[in-house]
């Protein structure tokens, strides 16, 4: 991305809340979930999403930042407000209609969230269980072009040798990639990443948030990183959005945020001062 | 974190149970004590039968010797074979029921509690009711013979399956149903994709294991009258003829022996 593009980007963020333009792929708006009576997990959340780039969403754990993105593809139903995907209310969806706009958003998870039994590569043809009908899905009939789309994101990803092995073989950062591959296998619009370095080592981290980057910018798909590490959030976002209570306390670019940000949204450091 | 000292100066005291954890020890273990006392007391041993029982087994082994084995291929062999269909057809079909039943009790699959309850309460009946009464019921209604047995083990056999089932789908994993879910999965898929391979195991051990108990279950629904091998058993008892009993029992034995170490064999390889 070049930084013409980039700078073009920025300035769609900034467009006034309340309007949802043509560049933007999702708007969050007033978006609230509280899974007890008048405890609000996150509240009144509005934030417009431009249609590439990577967001980070930081914040301390138990801040809402998993529940936020969860609301986005109703793995977890909001209590009021709006997601708008390309002008869609994703809140009034059902059956049918609701699958078919998950099917548009992919999502990468902390635990990798592999189907541990099968094969690396079915587990990649699960990314369009949302697509294929349910025959070929029981016969393990995919279509030839889903097939070879799967070995193409596999040596992409860096694991053609893998294919056959089962998903309980591999490595973490193995699964991950594996993680990110069945969720480009989607096509998606979009593509959420819940803490999708939590459960890797340092190194592997930087290597799997390089590869998301990566493939999104290859295919134009914006993602959505929830992270609660701020050094790579700011080595690979566009833009970072802090959280804390539950609401936004920072939007902007990662140079934007100071140390008085991070004081806000994570506390007072005891060893104080922020490394990265 | 701060790090705090706060070991006593006399040292750490640990001990495994609280005073009122160890009364209630002792209370469960006396309860213990007099229920057999109670039960002993209760099944009333006449003790002149006790005193010749050993001269009446060896009466009753010396009349078995030899077994008739030339009994074996005219009448047992095929009792036999119809007492392993009966085993494996009633597990089948047990099985065929037991699936929906165990889904509806899983509450990760139905999450309302009638439906999950109601399920648990057919689970629950199905295994109240033991295989011999279950055949005596369905002798009534279908008739004496190898069908009654078949249904009789199916209807005994889902509450095991379906209870042992629903366990296992409850405890698989719920992060790749999660995932399957945001791809945007239809419920049969995620059924297919996001549950079976996690079940698959459990679910065959079940159904393996089922079986080997069905094979020794069916060997004895003959005594009252719903087909195979019992039949046999029942009709030489009745006319004393310790030595074709004789081979049948050591032929059920044989059988018994067989399933087990074939059960095992397939088990292994499953896991």
């Amino acid at each position: 991305m070049s930084v013409a593009e980039d700078q073009t980007s920025r300035s769609a963020e900034r467009a006034p809340a309340g309007k949802v333009t043509r560049d933007n792929v999702l708007s969050l708006r007033g978006l609230t979930k509280a899974y007890e009576r008048g405890k609000p997990v996150i509240s009144d959340i509005s934030l417009d999403f431009p249609a590439r780039g990577v967001v980070a969403i930081i914040g301390p754990s138990g801040t809402g930042k998993s529940t936020l993105i969860r609301c986005i593809n109703r793995l977890v139903e909001p209590t009021s407000g709006q997601v708008l995907l390309g002008g869609t209310d994703l809140t009034k969806l059902r059956g049918a209609g609701l699958r078919a706009a998950r099917r548009e958003i992919g999502m990468v998870f902390q635990e990798y969230n592999l189907v541990e039994r099968l094969s690396v590569i079915e587990n990649l043809l699960c990314g369009r269980l949302g697509y294929v009908p349910l025959w070929r899905v029981w016969m393990r009939r995919y279509p030839d072009e889903d097939i070879a789309h799967a070995f193409a994101l596999l040596e992409r990803v860096g694991l053609a040798d893998f294919a056959t092995r089962r998903a309980d073989a591999l490595s973490g950062g193995q699964r991950q990639r594996v993680g990110i591959a069945r969720a480009v296998m989607q096509s998606p619009r979009l593509l959420l990443a819940d803490e999708p370095t939590s459960s890797l080592d340092p190194r592997t981290s930087v290597e799997i948030m390089e590869l998301m980057r990566d493939m999104a910018a290859e295919r134009d798909i914006p993602v959505i990183i929830n992270i609660h590490d701020v050094a790579l959030a700011r080595r690979f976002a566009s833009r970072i959005v802090g959280m804390s209570g539950g609401s936004v306390v920072y939007d902007g670019p990662p140079e934007g945020l100071n140390d008085d940000h991070l004081t806000q949204i994570y506390g007072r450091s005891e060893t104080g001062g922020w490394i990265g | 974190m701060s790090v705090t000292t706060n070991s006593p100066p006399s040292g750490p005291n640990w001990q495994r149970f609280t005073p009122a954890q160890r009364l209630a020890r002792y209370a469960v273990y006396l309860v213990a004590v007099m229920a057999l006392v109670w039960s002993v007391r209760n099944v009333s041993i006449i003790p002149e039968f006790l005193y010749d029982a050993h001269n009446q087994m060896a009466d009753l082994l010396t009349r078995m010797w030899p077994p008739d084995l030339s009994y074996y291929p005219t009448t047992v062999h095929g009792a036999l074979i119809e007492t392993l269909h009966i085993a494996t057809l009633g597990t089948i079909l047990s099985i065929v029921m037991a699936v929906p039943i165990g889904l509806m009790a899983a509450r990760n699959i139905v999450p309302f509690r009638v439906v999950n309850e109601f399920a648990k309460l057919i689970l629950v009946a199905s295994r109240s009711v033991n295989s011999l009464v279950w055949a005596l019921l369905f002798v009534a209604i279908f008739g004496p013979g190898a069908l009654a047995g078949t249904i009789a083990i199916a209807f005994r056999s889902i509450g095991f399956v379906g209870k042992l089932f629903a366990e296992a789908v409850e405890e698989a994993s719920p992060g790749p149903v999660e995932a399957l879910t945001a791809a945007g999965a239809s419920w049969p898929a995620l059924l297919l994709k996001g549950y079976w391979p996690q079940v698959q195991p459990a679910f065959w051990s079940i159904a393996l294991f089922r079986w080997d108990i069905n094979v020794r279950e069916s060997a004895v629904l003959g005594l009252v009258g719903a087909g195979g091998i019992g039949l046999v058993l029942d009709t030489a008892m009745n006319f004393f003829q310790w030595t074709r009993v004789a081979t049948i029992l050591l032929a059920i034995f044989t059988v018994v022996v067989l399933a087990e170490i074939l059960v095992t064999q397939i088990r292994k390889r499953l896991i």
